[in-house]
């Protein structure tokens, strides 16, 4: 689809050197009263990403997008859209729009008047306007619809016309706000393709909110995980998924086996009981004392192929269709391990069996070790 | 089944029907009972429009007639109180909901100093009797040496209505997302834009209906402009006034047409809301 040709670049943002990332945040601080909501968060978003704020709950997302959009103002630190920094400039001059989870579409106006609301407001007017409304109603599938009401629409309807209705403006940035929270699964995942798609298609930059983090491993090209409103780490999704720097990235981004020792060489950890096993010397990155090694349990096998090898005795077993979970009982505590039923037959392993597992010294990644419980 | 258990079944169902026979007549017999209290009083004053008394009280039927309509401005002054009570209440109705629209916004949507108390100060006219405010207020009046008469009523009614419409404002401003003015804003309306297409559009319903509230509330409003009237006579005061010397017929046809275009305002509400929805 040639949709770069219909999302017209303004000639401000075309004459701007390209390198120039899109959104720019310089240590960016946000109070409420006495809450730090965000705190001190630099960050610089590439123009024509798919950027997403992955977080749990109440960690600042919606805060710093709001500040992005121009609806809150920071306590500290400077915004940039481009080469402009924004303080003070009220949402209606940024050339920034913004999908709501709550849609916010205009519930007396029809669909067709929702979408064309932002043009309207930049002076479009007849056949012009029309004609923009329509494509992009086209575009998010919604061609014919322009006459209902926004409340006559499904909830999956509503949430392409709250896009259209941002995007039609082409802005420089796209900021989605949790966009699919209200949706039941099945049409979750669809919507998250179908916005991928789209994204490519315009070559708009898009930021967008979530806490899932399948959703934003599936969508984004960079993610961004917050944790009481700071950035815990950025990247793309495998960089965190397989290299994650602090246990809540590891933790927040899936389930990990930990296992607690001291550095003995450029390569080996010595785990408590004096076992040696080999790491990424690049992720141990000439650390020494006491580290924790990390391994995703989809990256241990149920045998003895590989150099690391654990023994233990399954305890628990979770046949969830696609793989089977085993817990494993070691003598550094817990193992999971998840393996792939990807042969005919029968589930392998019972509860009770003793198991040797084995894991490639790759797949390994190095955090700080936890405070043991005392 | 054993053969026993069927005429107590029987039994069992004969009891059901004479309970719901009860249920549904007791219910239907009350409802009656209930609208007939509450209508009486007005067909009373609806037939007796049309009564021909002698004498001067309206209180026996004697023969219909169509002249207490035909003469309805018959007795010296009801015309002209007639006449202050719709420009009082006109006035006041529009300046009161201005006033309470501007001030349930604030409410709703700023936090300033104060909001907490102004929120409770709304509420003392409605709960303050009347008797109290009408006579606080010829003290006020009276202390600052005014003239009683149509500004003196006309500030007393906007007074005590502005709490009605603050209060019928903010119920549907409480319920209103405030994402809908953010997104205006999004999408390049300034303040006074997203007021104009979206806060304003959004709350005309609760402004019409504060509009009307207002209105009647101010039509018949008795105690309050008593102390506040000075030498002017409202529509209400007249009734009052004639009700001691007589009863004419006329008082009968006004509140008659009263309670027509009240009902017909109502209706057409009703209806507009019905139609919306639909078309919605
Ligand atoms: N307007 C506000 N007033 C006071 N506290 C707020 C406000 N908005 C957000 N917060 C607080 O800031 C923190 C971050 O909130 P938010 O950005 O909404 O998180 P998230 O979107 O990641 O769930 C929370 O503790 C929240 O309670
Ligand atoms: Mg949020």
């Amino acid at each position: 689809m040639a949709v770069e040709e219909r999302i017209e670049q303004s000639p401000e943002r075309a004459a701007e050197p390209s390198g120039t990332p899109d959104v720019r945040l310089e240590r960016v601080t946000k109070r409420f009263d006495d809450v730090v909501a965000v705190d001190d968060l630099s960050l610089e978003i590439e123009r024509g990403s798919f950027f997403a704020l992955l977080g749990p709950s109440g960690c600042g997302k919606t805060t710093t997008l709001r500040m992005i959009g121009g609806f809150e103002e920071p306590s500290a630190g400077v915004i940039y859209l481009g080469d402009h920094e924004v303080s003070g400039t009220p949402p209606y001059k940024r050339d920034v729009n913004t999908v709501f989870q709550s849609y916010a579409l205009f519930p007396h106006l029809s669909i067709f008047e929702n979408v064309a609301f932002g043009l309207r407001r930049k002076g479009t007017r007849g056949g012009n306007l029309k004609g923009k409304v329509e494509e992009m109603l086209d575009l998010v599938q919604l061609s014919g619809y322009g006459r209902r009401k926004p409340r006559q629409l499904s909830g999956g309807q509503q949430q392409r016309v709250a896009l259209a209705r941002a995007l039609v403006n082409s802005p420089r940035v796209l900021l989605l706000d949790e966009p699919l929270g209200a949706l039941d699964l099945k049409l979750r995942k669809e919507m998250q393709l179908f916005i991928k798609r789209l994204q490519h298609d315009v070559g708009i930059t898009f930021i967008h909110v979530t806490h899932d983090q399948e959703e934003a491993m599936t969508m984004a090209d960079r993610i961004a995980v917050m944790n009481r409103g700071k950035i815990e780490q950025l990247g793309g999704p495998d960089d965190l998924y397989e290299r994650p720097q602090t246990a809540f990235v590891a933790g927040f981004l899936g389930i990990s086996n930990l296992l607690t020792g001291e550095v003995s060489g450029r390569d080996t950890v010595r785990l408590g009981d004096g076992t040696t096993i080999r790491v990424r010397a690049d992720a141990l990155d000439g650390r020494s004392g006491r580290v924790a090694v990390g391994i995703r349990p989809e990256k241990i096998r149920p045998d003895d192929q590989d150099p690391n090898a654990l023994q233990g005795v399954v305890r628990e077993r979770a046949y969830i269709g696609v793989s089977t979970q085993y817990i494993v009982e070691t003598r550094y505590g817990n193992v999971t391990v998840v393996v792939l039923n990807d042969r005919p037959g029968s589930i392998p392993h019972s509860p009770g069996d003793h198991l040797t597992l084995s894991w490639d010294p790759e797949a390994t990644f190095i955090l700080d070790p936890m405070e043991e419980p005392a | 089944m054993s053969s026993i258990a069927v005429p107590r079944q029987r039994e069992r169902n004969v009891l059901a029907a004479a309970f719901g026979f009860v249920r549904y007549h007791v219910l239907t017999v009350y409802s009656l009972l209930f609208f007939a209290y509450l209508l009486l009083p007005i067909a009373i004053v609806v037939v007796f429009s049309f009564n021909h008394p002698v004498g001067k009280f309206n209180f026996t039927w004697q023969g219909f007639t169509w002249d207490n309509w035909r003469y309805w401005d018959g007795i010296p002054g009801i015309r002209g109180a007639i006449i202050l009570s719709l420009e009082i209440a006109l006035i006041a109705s529009v300046i009161a909901t201005a006033l309470g629209t501007a001030i349930a916004l604030a409410l709703v949507r700023y936090g300033f100093r104060g909001r907490a108390t102004t929120n409770i100060l709304i509420f003392l006219p409605l709960s303050t009797p009347e008797i109290v405010l009408g006579a606080s207020l010829l003290t006020l009046f009276l202390n600052l040496n005014v003239v009683f008469g149509f500004w003196t009523i006309l500030i007393a009614h906007i007074m005590f209505c502005i709490s009605f419409a603050v209060v019928t404002v903010k119920a549907r401003l409480v319920g209103f997302d405030r994402h809908l003015e953010e997104a205006a804003m999004d999408l390049g309306a300034n303040e006074w834009t997203t007021f104009r297409k979206v806060t304003l559009p959004l709350t005309a319903p609760a402004i019409l209906a504060a509009l009307l509230l207002c209105f009647a509330i101010s039509i018949d409003d008795f105690v309050v402009t008593y102390f506040n009237s000075g030498s002017s006579v409202t529509f209400p005061l007249f009734v009052w006034g004639a009700a001691r010397i007589g009863a004419p017929p006329q008082v009968n046809v006004i509140g008659t047409a009263i309670f027509v275009v009240a009902l017909t305002a109502m209706l057409a509400n009703v209806v507009f809301q019905r139609r919306r929805e639909v078309r919605a």
